[in-house]
């Protein structure tokens, strides 16, 4: 098996693993980064972020403003330290970014431009028209390209984190157009591989959102935390759950239910006017917007389209100027899914799986409870997002934690000796030999289709925007006999050249397991906070659950779940407000 | 056509392994008038050959993954619907032209990486400003002069459709030559005369006959024709001027 | 385990696989006659300097039923190179006025209108004298 000893070994190369990169070959030429991502970097689901990146840049506003609304978004359960960090160090990125030639939309006088976003009291998003995350991804490919310490490895997918002596030392990775097995080994590992929506059904995520990160991590021993905090984005295309970004209501869009009412100032938004205002009506946080829309569609208040239950994005009232010049892509995505000319009808919407809080543990240090291991974006969960993530936040965490993660490995990389290669070469024959298993030699039964499909299906009955006990429950047990059913799993391709039938056969591995946690998790927290609401239990919790839940692996049995407390250094919590009462 | 059922997918199909050279097979797959293309693929994965090799991520026409040759035609497999086909016959599915075929739909893309990084698509800059000193002003209308060029998804449709690409593989290409252009024309950036040392070369703008299907094909309309020939009439007026007036091309050029 | 790339081979008849294609190769093979109708007029340049016999034998030539059907063919190469150049010119130069790019109509008038002027300047000038 070809050995590769690197000095910093990265995966994922989406926003956050190329932020890493960079800031290693920055922090120091001389160390050598080994960038492994399962796709090309420009296919990273970065890429399909609209909106923009919130960075305190204006006059008007202050890093104690976007304290303040990030707390509040994530129903205090965000760390403090951490967001306070955060808040401080995003500008600087974005400006970086701009450095290094992002095309960030401008005002008249070409200074970069800001838009309202919401759950956020002053407008502080930095877009690129409504392609932010695809101009961030690009610029930071194509700058990552200059450095030459990063070499990347690309399509290739990695299978394990390599140990030794309770340390972090490396990954099993395979080139996937040859199949052909290599040891990476570098004196710190940091993993930015992204959420894991794809374990539900309808989802703004891309294919490739199959959280192998998390699942590497978590079977390494690592705790993932807070997963059962999973965010519906209130706005996405019935059928294909394509993102209509909340810049569409930055903008100035509002969304009615078949009446033409603004219902969402029946639950704490409104009044509905004067419009646009911050933090009110459209412009609330995306928990409250798609929680709105579920008791819409209880009262029968919802419309039907042939795709569903939906309610209308309107935005006919900005104009065809407006709307070609900030959002042009949803005007396209519109027109080409649902048949939609945005400029003279209203868009179906209606909630859709979008982003996973919880993630590998970390800190603001971008480390793990594991030596040797750090991780950034969303795969992470350091948390500045608790219970409920804000629109605009996490392009700006991937660049902030991409950097603290990539200097903090640089800094690790210069103080210990590279790892031997004995014994991350035996451990990476035993996992080799799994996948040689499959491949070469699957007796299996079950189908990866449909062991994927039931895993969906239960997750979206068990653990969508409103949960119960009994129907956690459900999908607790049926994950647990999907898992069981996994170990029987069939793979039909038996060529090594570029297969992907053991590619999703890997990625459905790591989402049983991901699913498992989600659902423990969600299960054991008998509070409703942000994203997580329990109709059996529907009040915020503190005095039992301000905490971080913990999920331990614990081989085939379920995880085992314990609390950490959470960060609290200026704000204590208090209600979350919106609406009239916010302004 | 509201009571078709059922469409018929003839996709290429090549395993290194067992072909000679590749073959097509076909598929009766589902119909739904929403689907597209990719959907359809998804469907022969999911449930007649797992085996099927492609790429894809997104379903939203912005990761570039899914470029294929649908019915002759270079494609984003995700934004080709099936409804735009029916009435013709079986749908061909094929791998984008131009590229060595590594296995059924899925090319080998190394050259194209390779192409990307040599025209230096960064922002290169005698001196750089510190983050302190806040952003460059850049005025919308500076902005509009290269946007259209930074929208490229690097999906491949245009080196597909290029014949000069196929006639010559080391032609560094549309998509490629085009993002040298972007990074010329931004107002920040100074790195024009050293990419010209690339584009300017055998295999670089001058390899360019203006065919103009990579801008036909374009699914982002990032004319990278256009950023072809702009290119040549920068390079010529460069190279004029370098020679008319002694020390200009020194000057203008960054330091190494 | 072992990769092996296919590489297609591109067909000598490439240029009729799409219509797109074909046209442009003609605008390529175009080009040929409008050099080749070039060269016959420097060669009239030429024969006028000779004297006037000279002329007259380019003249006569030049009305030879094979040389009119190279010149029917000619103009019609040079008409559809001139209609195809005109269409493209907008995406070659692209002309910023105030904050937003000119659109192609403008630019594609302003040629034809320039063409015809430049026409009839010439038909004027040779009716006169």
């Amino acid at each position: 098996m070809d050995v590769l000893q690197t000095d910093v070994v990265i995966v994922g190369a989406g926003g956050a693993g190329l932020r890493a990169a960079i800031a290693v070959a920055e922090a120091d030429p001389a160390l050598s980064v080994t960038l492994i991502s399962k796709v090309y970097p420009m296919r990273s689901h970065t890429v399909a972020a609209e909106g923009g990146a919130a960075g305190v840049i204006k006059e008007n506003d202050s890093l104690e403003n976007h304290f303040n609304d990030t707390i509040g978004g994530s129903d205090w359960l965000a760390d403090q330290d951490a967001v306070e960090f955060f808040v401080e160090q995003a500008p600087k990125e974005l400006t970086r970014l701009e450095h290094w030639g992002c095309p960030w939309s401008r005002d008249p006088d070409g200074r970069v431009a800001v838009r309202p976003f919401g759950g956020m009291k002053i407008e502080r998003t930095w877009f690129a028209a409504d392609k932010s995350g695809f101009h961030i991804l690009h610029t930071l490919f194509q700058t990552s390209m200059k450095y030459p310490s990063i070499k990347r490895l690309d399509e290739y997918y990695t299978t394990d984190l390599l140990l030794e002596d309770g340390r972090a030392v490396g990954v099993l990775s395979h080139e996937m157009r040859s199949g052909k097995p290599v040891v990476v080994l570098g004196k710190a590992v940091i993993l930015c591989t992204g959420g894991a929506g794809r374990v539900f059904p309808f989802t703004t995520n891309g294919a490739i959102k199959t959280g192998d990160g998390m699942a590497m991590a978590y079977r390494a021993g690592v705790p993932l935390q807070d997963m059962e905090f999973v965010q519906y984005h209130p706005t996405g295309l019935p059928g294909t759950g394509i993102l209509i970004s909340e810049a569409a209501r930055g903008e100035g869009g509002i969304l009615v239910n078949k009446d033409g009412y603004r219902y969402l100032q029946d639950y704490g938004m409104g009044p509905a006017d004067p419009w646009p205002r911050k933090k009110a009506m459209e412009l609330g946080p995306r928990d409250r917007l798609s929680q709105s829309f579920w008791q819409e569609q209880q009262k029968g208040r919802t419309i039907q389209s042939k795709w569903g239950d939906v309610v209308h994005l309107d935005l006919r009232h900005l104009g065809e100027k407006k709307i070609n010049e900030r959002l042009p892509f949803i005007r396209d995505l519109a027109k080409s899914y649902v048949g939609v000319d945005v400029v003279t009808a209203p868009i179906p919407v209606r909630p859709v799986i979008h982003y996973t809080m919880g993630g590998i543990a970390s800190d603001i240090t971008a480390g793990t409870p594991l030596p040797g291991l750090f991780c950034a974006g969303e795969t992470a969960c350091v948390s500045i997002n608790g219970a409920n993530r804000l629109g605009s936040n996490s392009l700006a965490e991937l660049l902030v934690f991409g950097k603290v993660a990539g200097e903090a490995a640089a800094r690790l990389a210069r103080s210990v000796p590279a790892p031997s290669e004995a014994s991350a070469l035996a451990q990476a024959k035993a996992h080799r030999a799994r996948a040689e298993a499959l491949v070469d030699g699957s007796r299996g039964t079950e189908a990866v289709a449909t062991i994927r499909r039931d895993m969906m299906a239960t997750m979206e009955s068990g653990c969508g925007i409103y949960r119960t006990q009994e129907g956690l429950e459900q999908t607790c047990t049926t994950l647990r006999d999907l898992r069981r059913r996994y170990r029987d799993v069939k793979i039909s391709d038996r060529s090594w050249v570029f297969n992907t039938d053991l590619t999703q056969a890997l990625e459905l591995g790591a989402m049983l397991e991901i699913a498992e946690t989600m659902a423990l998790s969600a299960l054991l927290r008998t509070e409703s906070r942000g994203a997580h609401q329990r109709l059996d239990h529907p009040q915020r919790d503190d005095a039992g659950f301000l905490t971080h839940s913990m999920a331990w692996r614990q081989g085939d049995e379920p995880p085992r779940i314990d609390y950490k407390p959470v960060t609290i250094t200026k704000s204590q919590p208090a209600a979350r407000v919106y609406g009239g009462a916010a302004s | 056509m509201s009571n078709t059922t059922t469409v018929t997918l003839e996709v290429l199909r090549y395993d290194p392994e067992r072909d000679q050279e590749p073959r097509f097979q076909s598929f009766e797959v589902p119909y739904d008038e929403d689907w597209v293309v990719l959907d359809a693929l998804n469907w022969i994965k999911d449930n007649a050959d797992s085996s099927l090799t492609y790429r894809w991520s997104c379903h939203m026409a912005v990761c570039g993954s899914c470029g294929m040759v649908v019915n002759g035609e270079e494609k984003l497999t995700c934004k080709a619907f099936l409804r735009d086909y029916l009435g013709r016959g079986p749908i061909r599915v094929e791998p984008l032209r131009n590229f060595p075929i590594e296995r059924d739909l899925v090319v080998d893309m190394e050259g194209f990486m390779a192409k990307l990084e040599s025209v230096k698509p960064w922002i290169i800059r005698e001196e750089e400003k510190p983050v302190e000193d806040g952003e460059y002003i850049q005025l919308p209308k500076q902005l509009k002069r290269f946007k259209h060029h930074t929208l490229c998804i690097n999906c491949l449709l245009c080196y597909s459709a290029c014949p000069q690409v196929g006639l010559n593989p080391g032609f560094i290409g549309p998509a490629a030559l085009a993002l040298a252009h972007r990074y010329n024309l931004d107002s920040r950036d100074q790195g024009r005369h050293e990419r010209q040392e690339v584009t300017g070369s055998a295999d670089g703008v001058w390899e360019c006959t203006f065919v103009s299907a990579c801008s036909e094909v374009c699914p982002k309309h990032v004319e990278p024709g256009g950023a072809i020939q702009e290119q040549k009439i920068a390079n010529s007026v460069d190279w004029f001027l370098d020679h008319l007036i002694p020390g200009r091309s020194n000057a203008g050029r960054t330091k190494e | 385990m072992s990769r092996r790339p296919y590489t297609p081979k591109m067909t000598y008849g490439w240029w009729l696989d799409r219509p797109f294609y074909t046209r442009y190769m003609i605008r390529e093979l175009s080009s040929a006659f409008v050099t080749a109708y070039s060269g016959l007029l420097i060669i009239g340049l030429w024969r006028l300097a000779e004297g006037e016999a000279a002329w007259n034998g380019y003249v006569s030539a030049l009305s030879h039923p094979a040389a009119l059907v190279f010149q029917g063919v000619a103009l019609l190469f040079a008409l559809y190179h001139t209609v195809t150049w005109f269409a493209v010119t907008p995406r070659t130069t692209p002309v910023i006025v105030g904050e937003d790019f000119l659109p192609p109509q403008p630019v594609i008038i302003a040629q034809y209108a320039a063409w015809i002027f430049a026409s009839a300047v010439i038909i004027g000038a040779a009716l006169w004298f």
